[in-house]
This record gives C-alpha cells, sequence and structure tokens, in this order.
C-alpha cells in the first residue's frame, strides 16, 4: 500500500518596520545585545503597549494580494506561558479573531498548479534570543543562559496554510512562493539565513488516495528551504515506515536536526501548552476601515504569479519567466527594454545568460551595473539589422556592463559591427570564390558541408566583420 | 491657617506661594517636619525622597521669584503611591520581588505633575500590588489609621491617604482597581476621587488589573482633588486604553450647588450591611441634600451582587498574567534555582505574599483550559449586565450614591484571617471599576468612637463635572473640618 | 461543598514552587472563593455580548516611527544577574 503526505506550513515572518510591534525601539538593531530595549519590549512593571499601525498594514496587503478575507473587527490576545526570553511571560498575539482569514497561493506541482488554502494570517510580537554557553553543538548541558531582547518585541505575522500539500516538494515550492510574493510587497527581507523567516510544519500521512486525516506530527527547527524538503521528506518516510509495520503515529511535536538529517522527539512537556488566552486587555480591538483597506488594494504591486503570466505572455518559456520574474531587478529591465522595442524572449535570454554570469564575475547585482532598458533596446537594433552578429552581442553586453558606453559605443569601440552592406559582402563572396574553384564544384556536385568552408573564407577576407547569416545566403546564391 | 503650612490645603498653599507669604522651601520643611513626627507611627511612606523634594522646590521658588506663574501644583508637596514609576527612586509596589528596584523611567502623570512643579516627596505604602483593603498585604508592614494607630488606614492606598489625613503631603496619587482610593479616602476622613476609566493614563502604573485599574487623587478637599486630577488626566499616546476625547472640564459648574440635582440612593447598597453610625451619618447628609433642593429617590440596581463575583473573577484573570513578568530574570529579586524554571518558581513563591499568591492562582484557573466559559468569559458578559444596570439608571439620575464602606476603620489583624470578609469591604466601590464610570469620596461624619464615615458619589463615564459638582454640594452641607490627632508636628 | 480544583497544576502553569502544605491551604480557599462566584452560574446571559473595556474604542495604534532607547546600563544595573552586555540565567529544563 502506497502513503501519501498531508502538510500544512506555518510560516513565520519578520516585518520591516522601522520600530517593533508593540513600541518605539528600533527594529533590525541587532549589532550590540540589548541595545534596542524599552520598559515596553522589556517587560518592566508599567509598561504597556501600543500596536504599530504599519506592520497591521503590511499584514493585511499580505491577506489581500492572497486573496484573504480582511477582518472587520481584529483583536489581540495574551498567549501565556512562562520562558526566559519572553519578558512578560506572555506574548501578544491574536486568537479567534484575526487580521486576515483564508486565501490562498497557487503552487506549481507536479502535474499542475496546486491551489493551497490559507487558514489564516495575524499578527503577534517575537521574543528576545538566547545564547546557551557551554552547549556543545545542540542545546545540552548549558551551564547558563545569555538574554538578549533587541528582537524581543519585533513585528511577527504567522502565515498558516491549510494542510493542502501533498509533498515535500509541494511544501518548498510553496515556502519560496510565499516568500516572494512577501518580497514583492516589501514588507520584510525574508532573509532565512538570519531567521526572519522561520518554518514549522504538520505532517500525516495516509493511504494514497484515501480522504482521512492520519495522526498529524509537527515539526519545528526548519530554517531554510531545503532543510523543510528534507525534513518532510524525513518525517513522511518515518510515519509510512511506523504505519507500515503496523504501528501507530504518536501525536507530538519533532524537532528537525540538520547535521543529522532527522526528526527527533522533542522533550514532552508536563502541560501541553495551556496557553489561556483572553483578550488584551491593555489594548483595544482593530477596525480597518474601507478606505484604507481600497488604498492598501490600490497600491499592491504585480505579485510573483502576476508577473511571470505576463511574461510567457510574452513569449518566455516557464523557467526564463520564473528567473526574470524573481531576479533582483530583472523584471523591471525587461519591461523597459521591450517597451525601448527589444524582443522578449531574446532580451530575457541575454538577462539570464550574459547578463547574470558577468555580474557573478564582477560581483556586483543588476542595480549597480550600468545597464538600462533602453541598452537593451538598442543592442536589439543592432542585431536585428545585422550589424551585430549575436556572438558580437554578448561582447557588446559585457562592454557596456564594464561601463564602457551604450552597446552603440562600445560595439564601435571594440570594432564589432559587421558589414552588412550587400556591394561589399558581395564582392567578398566572389573574391573568396573565384579563389577556390574545386570546393565551388564540390558544392555545386552536392557537398554542402563546403558551404561552412566558404563562409570561414569570407569572414577571414572581412577580418570576421561580416554577418556570418548574410555571408552563407551570399555563398549559396552565388554558387547556384 | 492654623500656622503649620502642612495644614494648608493645595489651594490655600498655592495661594500663599504666588502671594510670597510661603516659599516652597518652607512648606516643603513644614511637610518634611509632619512627616518625622507621625512616621514612626504611621508608615505611611516606604522612600522619602529628600535631595529630588529639594531640587523641586527650589526650582518653584525660582520660577516664583522670576515672577513667572508657575501653574497650580508649583511647589505643592505631593506623595506617589509606591506602585508608579519614578526614575531611580525605589518602586517596590509594596512587594519584597521589587526591594530595590529603581525604574529607568517615570510613569507618566509622574512626568505630568513634575512638569506642574509639584514637589514629590516620596513613594506610600501599599498592599502589595495593590491587592488589598488594609495595607496589611504590604511586605514592608502596614500603615496605621491616622484616627486611631490600632486600625487599618483602608487600601490598597492607605499610606497615600494617612499621608495626606496627617498632612505629611498636601495630595498624594493613589490606584483604585476596586475601590483603592475611595475607601481609604473613607477610612482616612478625605477626599479620595477615582476618574473615568481612560481619563488617566496608565502608563508606568504596575499593572494589577489593566480593564479596571486608574490612577486618581486624594486631598483634604473636593477642589483640590479637582485640581490634581485636572493636572494628571488627558490623552496618553503611551497608554492604548487611554481616552482620546476632550477630558471633562470640571471648574465651571463645580460650585454650581445641589439644586435641581438629581440624586439616585443604592438600594442594594444603603441598607442593612452598613454599620449603624455608617447609615446615620449617610442618612443624614441625604436629607441635608433634600433640604438643600436636590432630588432624592431611592433606585435598584439588581446587578450590584453579581458585580462582586464578576470581580472577582475578571481581576484576578488579569493579574495573573500582568504578574507573569515578575520572575527574577531582568529585574527585582531573584533566589538560586538549577534551572531557569526552578528558579522562576521558586523566586515567585518567596516573592509574592498570601493574597497575591491567592489571586495568581485563582486567575490562572480562572483561565485555565475548560473554565474559560464559565469563568472568565461569564464574568465579561455579567460586567456588561451591570454596565447596562448603570446606564438605565444614569438615565433616571444624574448621579448615584452610597456609603462608601459599610464599616468605619476595623482593627489591624481583624479580618487578615478571612479573605472573603476582607473582599467585603469592597462591596461598594467595586461596580464602578466594571462599569468604567468615576467615583468619590469624601468625609460627611464620625462614629461613636471618632472614626470617619465616607459618603460616595457615583457619575456616568466621563461624568467628572457633575460628580465634582455634586461631592461639592456634600461636602458644603457635611461642614466636615475634623482632623486626626495625630495631625501634629509637636513630639509626642 | 467548595469546588475541586487540581491545585498542583494551576501553581505549574503559574510558576509558582509551593509545598503541599501551602498547596493544600490554598486549594481550600480557592475553592471557598469559586463558590461565591458559582452565583454566576444561575445568570440567564444568553446573547449577552463580553464587555472588554468599559469605553468602547477602537484603532488605538503609532505610527511606525523609532523613538529613544532606554540607556543599556541603567538597565542592566538592575538586573539580578548579567554577563556584559547580556541577562544571564540558569540552564533551561530542556538543557539537561
Amino acid at each position: 500500500m502506497g502513503y501519501e503526505a498531508v502538510i500544512g506550513v506555518e510560516t513565520h515572518v519578520e516585518l520591516a518596520t522601522r520600530s517593533k510591534m508593540f513600541c518605539g525601539c528600533p527594529n533590525g538593531f541587532g549589532a550590540e545585545p540589548n541595545s534596542s530595549i524599552c520598559p515596553v519590549c522589556l517587560g518592566l512593571p508599567g509598561a504597556l503597549p501600543v500596536p504599530n499601525a504599519r506592520a497591521i498594514e503590511a499584514t493585511v496587503s499580505l491577506g489581500l494580494a492572497l486573496g484573504a478575507e480582511v477582518a472587520p473587527h481584529s483583536v489581540f490576545h495574551r498567549k501565556n506561558y512562562f520562558y526566559a526570553d519572553l519578558p512578560k511571560n506572555y506574548q501578544i498575539s491574536q486568537f479567534d479573531l484575526p487580521l486576515c482569514r483564508g486565501g490562498h497561493l497557487d503552487v506549481e506541482a507536479e502535474g499542475g498548479t496546486r491551489r493551497v488554502g490559507l487558514t489564516r494570517i495575524h499578527l503577534e510580537e517575537d521574543t528576545g534570543k538566547s545564547t546557551h554557553l557551554g552547549a556543545s553543538g545542540r542545546i545540552r548541558a548549558a551551564e547558563a543562559v545569555l538574554l538578549d531582547f533587541n528582537r524581543s518585541g519585533v513585528p511577527l505575522m504567522e502565515v498558516v496554510s491549510e494542510p493542502d500539500l501533498r509533498s515535500p516538494e509541494e511544501a518548498r515550492a510553496f515556502a519560496a512562493e510565499l516568500r516572494a510574493v512577501i518580497l514583492a510587497l516589501g514588507i520584510s527581507e525574508a532573509r532565512l539565513e538570519e531567521g526572519q523567516m522561520r518554518f514549522d510544519a504538520n505532517v500525516s500521512v495516509r493511504p494514497e488516495g484515501g480522504s482521512g486525516l492520519g495522526t498529524k506530527v509537527e515539526i519545528k527547527n526548519m530554517n531554510s528551504l531545503r532543510s523543510l524538503q528534507r525534513a518532510l521528506a524525513f518525517e513522511a518516510e518515518r510515519q509510512t515506515g511506523l504505519l507500515s509495520a503496523g504501528g501507530e503515529v504518536e501525536q507530538e511535536t519533532r524537532h528537525w536536526d540538520e547535521a543529522a538529517g532527522c526528526t527527533r522527539a522533542g522533550r514532552s512537556k508536563e502541560e501541553s501548552s495551556d496557553y489561556r488566552y483572553f483578550p488584551e486587555p491593555d489594548l483595544v480591538p482593530v477596525a480597518l476601515e474601507a478606505a484604507l483597506l481600497d488604498r492598501l488594494r490600490e497600491a499592491l504591486p504585480e505579485l510573483p504569479a502576476q508577473r511571470r503570466a505576463r511574461y510567457a505572455a510574452l513569449g518566455l518559456d516557464a523557467g526564463a519567466a520564473r528567473l526574470v520574474a524573481e531576479g533582483d531587478g530583472y523584471g523591471p529591465l525587461l519591461d523597459a527594454a521591450v517597451a525601448a522595442g527589444a524582443d522578449p524572449r531574446q532580451g530575457a535570454n541575454w538577462l539570464t545568460g550574459e547578463v547574470t554570469a558577468h555580474l557573478r564575475r564582477l560581483g556586483i547585482t543588476l542595480a549597480d551595473a550600468p545597464l538600462t532598458g533602453a541598452h537593451l533596446g538598442e543592442l536589439h537594433g543592432l542585431v536585428a539589422a545585422g550589424r551585430l552578429s549575436a556572438t558580437a552581442a554578448k561582447e557588446v553586453l559585457a562592454g557596456v556592463l564594464e561601463g564602457e558606453g551604450t552597446p552603440a559605443e562600445v560595439a564601435a569601440r571594440r570594432d564589432l559591427i559587421q558589414i552588412s552592406d550587400e556591394t561589399v559582402l558581395e564582392a567578398a563572396v566572389a573574391e573568396v570564390l573565384a579563389a577556390h574553384p574545386a570546393e565551388v564544384e564540390r558544392l555545386r556536385a552536392g557537398e554542402q558541408r563546403l558551404i561552412g568552408f566558404l563562409v570561414g573564407k569570407v569572414m577571414q577576407v572581412t577580418g570576421g566583420k561580416a554577418d556570418p547569416r548574410r555571408v552563407s545566403e551570399a555563398v549559396r546564391r552565388a554558387a547556384g | 491657617m492654623s500656622g503649620d503650612p502642612a495644614d494648608l490645603t493645595i489651594a490655600e498653599a498655592a495661594a500663599a506661594l504666588r502671594s510670597g507669604a510661603l516659599s516652597a522651601a518652607d512648606l516643603l520643611a513644614a511637610v518634611r517636619r509632619r512627616a518625622g513626627a507621625t512616621e514612626a507611627q504611621l508608615h505611611a511612606y516606604l522612600t522619602l525622597d529628600v535631595e529630588g523634594a529639594e531640587r523641586a522646590a527650589e526650582a518653584a521658588d525660582a520660577a516664583l521669584s522670576r515672577g513667572e506663574d508657575p501653574g497650580p501644583l508649583a511647589g505643592i508637596p505631593l506623595a506617589i503611591k509606591d506602585n508608579m514609576c519614578t526614575r531611580g527612586i525605589e518602586t517596590t509596589s509594596g512587594s519584597r520581588l521589587l526591594a530595590g528596584y529603581r525604574p529607568p523611567y517615570d510613569a507618566t502623570v509622574v512626568g505630568r505633575l513634575r512638569a506642574a512643579g509639584a514637589v514629590i516627596v516620596g513613594k506610600t505604602n501599599l498592599d502589595e500590588f495593590a491587592m488589598g483593603s488594609s495595607t496589611e498585604n504590604s511586605a514592608y508592614g502596614p500603615t496605621r489609621n491616622p484616627w486611631d494607630p490600632d486600625r487599618v488606614p483602608g487600601g490598597s492606598s492607605g499610606g497615600s491617604a494617612a499621608a495626606v489625613a496627617v498632612g505629611s503631603a498636601l495630595g498624594a496619587l493613589g490606584s483604585d482597581t476596586g475601590g483603592s482610593i475611595r475607601q481609604p479616602a473613607a477610612l482616612c476622613g478625605i477626599v479620595g476621587l477615582k476618574p473615568t476609566y481612560g481619563l488617566v493614563s496608565r502608563y508606568g502604573l504596575v499593572a494589577f488589573a489593566s480593564s479596571l485599574d486608574q490612577i486618581g487623587p486624594f486631598a483634604r478637599t473636593v477642589e483640590d482633588a479637582a485640581t490634581l486630577f485636572e493636572a494628571i488626566c488627558g490623552h496618553d499616546p503611551s497608554d492604548a486604553t487611554s481616552y482620546r476625547g476632550v477630558p471633562p472640564v470640571v471648574r465651571p459648574t463645580l460650585e454650581a450647588g445641589p439644586e435641581g440635582l438629581r440624586v439616585g440612593v443604592i438600594a442594594e447598597l444603603a441598607g442593612e450591611g452598613n454599620e449603624p453610625a455608617v447609615l446615620a451619618a449617610f442618612g443624614r447628609t441625604l436629607e441635608a441634600l433634600e433640604v438643600a433642593g436636590a432630588e432624592v429617590r431611592e433606585v435598584s440596581l439588581p446587578s450590584i451582587p453579581y458585580a462582586l463575583d464578576a470581580y472577582y473573577l475578571i481581576a484576578p484573570a488579569e493579574c495573573s498574567a500582568n504578574l507573569a513578568r515578575f520572575d527574577g530574570v531582568r529585574y527585582g529579586r531573584r533566589l538560586p534555582g538549577d534551572t531557569v524554571e526552578q528558579m522562576m518558581a521558586a523566586t515567585r513563591r518567596d516573592g509574592f505574599g498570601p493574597e497575591v499568591t491567592r489571586r495568581i492562582l485563582l486567575g490562572t484557573y480562572a483561565l485555565s483550559a475548560g473554565y474559560y466559559e464559565a469563568f472568565y468569559g461569564r464574568a465579561q458578559q455579567v460586567r456588561t449586565l451591570v454596565i447596562e444596570d448603570f446606564a438605565r439608571a444614569y438615565g433616571r439620575v444624574d448621579v448615584l450614591v452610597c456609603p462608601t464602606s459599610p464599616t468605619t476603620a476595623f482593627a489591624i489583624g481583624e479580618r487578615t484571617e478571612d479573605p472573603l470578609a476582607m473582599y467585603l469591604a469592597d462591596v461598594c466601590t467595586i461596580p464602578s471599576n466594571l462599569v468604567g464610570g468615576p467615583g468619590i469620596s469624601l468625609p460627611v461624619g464620625r462614629d461613636g468612637v471618632g472614626l470617619p464615615i465616607g459618603f460616595q458619589v457615583l457619575a456616568p463615564p466621563l461624568g467628572e463635572a457633575v460628580l465634582l459638582r455634586a461631592a461639592r454640594a456634600v461636602e458644603v452641607l457635611a461642614g466636615f473640618a475634623a482632623r486626626p490627632a495625630l495631625a501634629t508636628s509637636e513630639a509626642r | 461543598m467548595p469546588v475541586p480544583i487540581d491545585i498542583a497544576k494551576v501553581a505549574r502553569l503559574a510558576r509558582l514552587a509551593l509545598t503541599p502544605d501551602e498547596m493544600e491551604a490554598y486549594g481550600a480557599q480557592l475553592g471557598a472563593i469559586l463558590e461565591h462566584a458559582a452565583s454566576l452560574q444561575a445568570l440567564d446571559i444568553q446573547g449577552v455580548p463580553p464587555t472588554a473595556h468599559p469605553l468602547p474604542m477602537l484603532n488605538a495604534l503609532r505610527p511606525d516611527e523609532v523613538e529613544e532607547t532606554l540607556e543599556r546600563e541603567e538597565v542592566l544595573a538592575q538586573a539580578p544577574d548579567r554577563d556584559g552586555p547580556y541577562f544571564r540565567v540558569p540552564p533551561f529544563m530542556e538543557d539537561e
């Protein structure tokens, strides 16, 4: 019997606001420990929270982008538990009246598109960071714990998906797409390696084609797209193995151990989380006005899926469309190039090929490079007019990226302009054919490959500046 | 004027300062002398800020000598209940957990008083974390009632009330969650005002029950209480529950008198259950009001009995979460432990007194899984009923009245063994905390052994103008002028 | 009859290391107080909305602006235990 995985992903995202969620401390300070603190984010006696309007708008924007319903009346709740990096020993979060409900994200899956439903999107505050001293690798045998509250109170958005994912690959694609949307909205820098975007997942397995739900296990501590996929693959296999052998899956929380490549049972807590949620009495509800929602909706940028679709309509294949849509600044540059007359597919090829390679070589980003859409348009024009060969075009691109000027200037300076004047070409061809009568005879007799030989000779004569395409045509015409 | 500046009202002192008859330095010195003569017996203060007070008095005198009019509180010595943060000055909230804790910031109300030029004399004693009705729950020993040192001053703001009653401050701030300003005011024979919830910022007030706590003034006259209220009320962007509208304007109608005022006597609180002397003084006051032209009628508020039960679920629930931050990690006292969990549990057990522990346990239980709907959730629904009940009554009357406390000051140690008996002291004051409306207590008489009796006036939310008008009318009619024997600076 | 309460569980949730005697005493007191609250059970509150705040207010927010932080030294000076710029605590239970 085959088993299929049923997966739901919970994503926490640190929002890129200037200040923290409930106080005016700078967000993302980071450098010196405990340098961005105040009575509120430190949980001092007498402190009170006041919510960051921008964080709320950012969360609602994501909801609008993903087709969620924005709650007409939203409430913050206290989630009560004791933990040393949680200064108040409760976290201000949301419970039954989150900012957004529902929505979906379409993900490229094997054999088509999977529409992954979203349960909710809500807003809460992040905790401080603990460093365990005397630890050897994992959190074990620590002598003491050091606490830094710079991160305490940073706005944290939580996106919960429905258990609609059916494979670890899909889950990864979902996470990547969610990240792309968040980046497009500009509400977080979502740097996974810095923990600005973190994942938990719920995994269960069931017989293939089944409709019920198996016992689900929560997996925590997956901090990259790769580890998300690996952890889910491991867990699905573990559960499948258990059930196949006649065992049962225990409902529990497991942690992904990146180094060992497996999930491990978490330490069992005595009371599995009685959070005693109640409405935050230091805050009042949030009721967003229709006018604000309209403004946020109108301000939504083109989302990755929309952009990919637009490029596909322009003729790009799926792979190229994705690369251009996701490359930092690539999309706008291609759009400008097309506006300046460039061919979309050719422009995309240049961007994903030569330009990308060159940027890597130079160690710069597209934003730093002196390449504009007008340049690409001009380049296209030169190629279409036959004045630059495809190879020469790449060299010209390199020149532009290195700051040598516009394509025309680079081509001239590097003497790359092709001869496309028919008269000159005819003369060169005639000269070569006259010099190689034997080959011409053999060509007329059917040895097509001699075209290459003759074209090569013409290229030599013209110093490589002839358009090989035109030469080839001319040779054929002249040879008969 | 008796001659001792410590016996001046704020209004009298301000006038004397402005006219040059008195300097702020001399006023402070008089108040400090009074404290010196009374503190050994009274124990109203936990901390005296000698240097800070002197600097503030100097600044006030400097401004006055420059001919400036620095406002009605400049140079006035005030006391602050020790559950309000004062930067760099020990703030204990009456708990062992915060012994030695010096906040790195001022509460908003403290900042406003300082900006008004007030002289902050020191921090006063309270029931631990403001939980109690007698100040016997303080980890630092009880404050005693200035009228009889074997009796309690009331609580939780007993220290502030006693200091004002005795003259070791001309006014003070307290906090009121279930009556903790009004009840001590009654037991100490002074005026105590709990403003409308949201009118005074809670930023910097060590939280007890967030949806009920309010900071308010103690003073010896209604006018002084109004002055202090005006100085501290108003929107604070640091407090999300702070009222954003214009605060009530109380001066124009303060002396409007009782004629035409519609007064509702809360039937459930003005009958049996009160000591005879309390009822008698209450009744006399009602008669005087009627004779002076007020319309006095009885009003029934059937939700009153349930208000107490609802309060004793809501307040502990909120406090159980508010007090979770006291864990020995970032500030305050810490006991050792092998793990941080053990450290926290040991620190909290050792640091909290029995009353606080009781309420944390009760609150945690009321919120725990499976019990929310039955306890906390239901109590919030009952709160709605109480609010609606009061709103209906205010449709027919301008103010509601009842005795502030069913008894006068009880003996120290009398009720500490029975928490339920202690809770009943708040039955007259609690309902208005649930409603959020303002309430004031002022003295109208004394019982057979000379203990003061408090008269409570309640008004709808944002009704401070009619509240203070009614209180002032009662003050005039009652003519209460007695002072406790302890209110003297002479050595005993 | 006082309502029976699992006082040990409540004390754990509240991080209070009570002794068995204390637990018994508090348990009994809580039970008595809750009987008081049991009277609320008799009320008909069908459809009555809960009140979280006495004065209905909405949208008390603040703009996304940076404000002054506290001086680290003034704060750490209050710490029961510190290690340079950090607060220090004993190891977490899961570290064992």
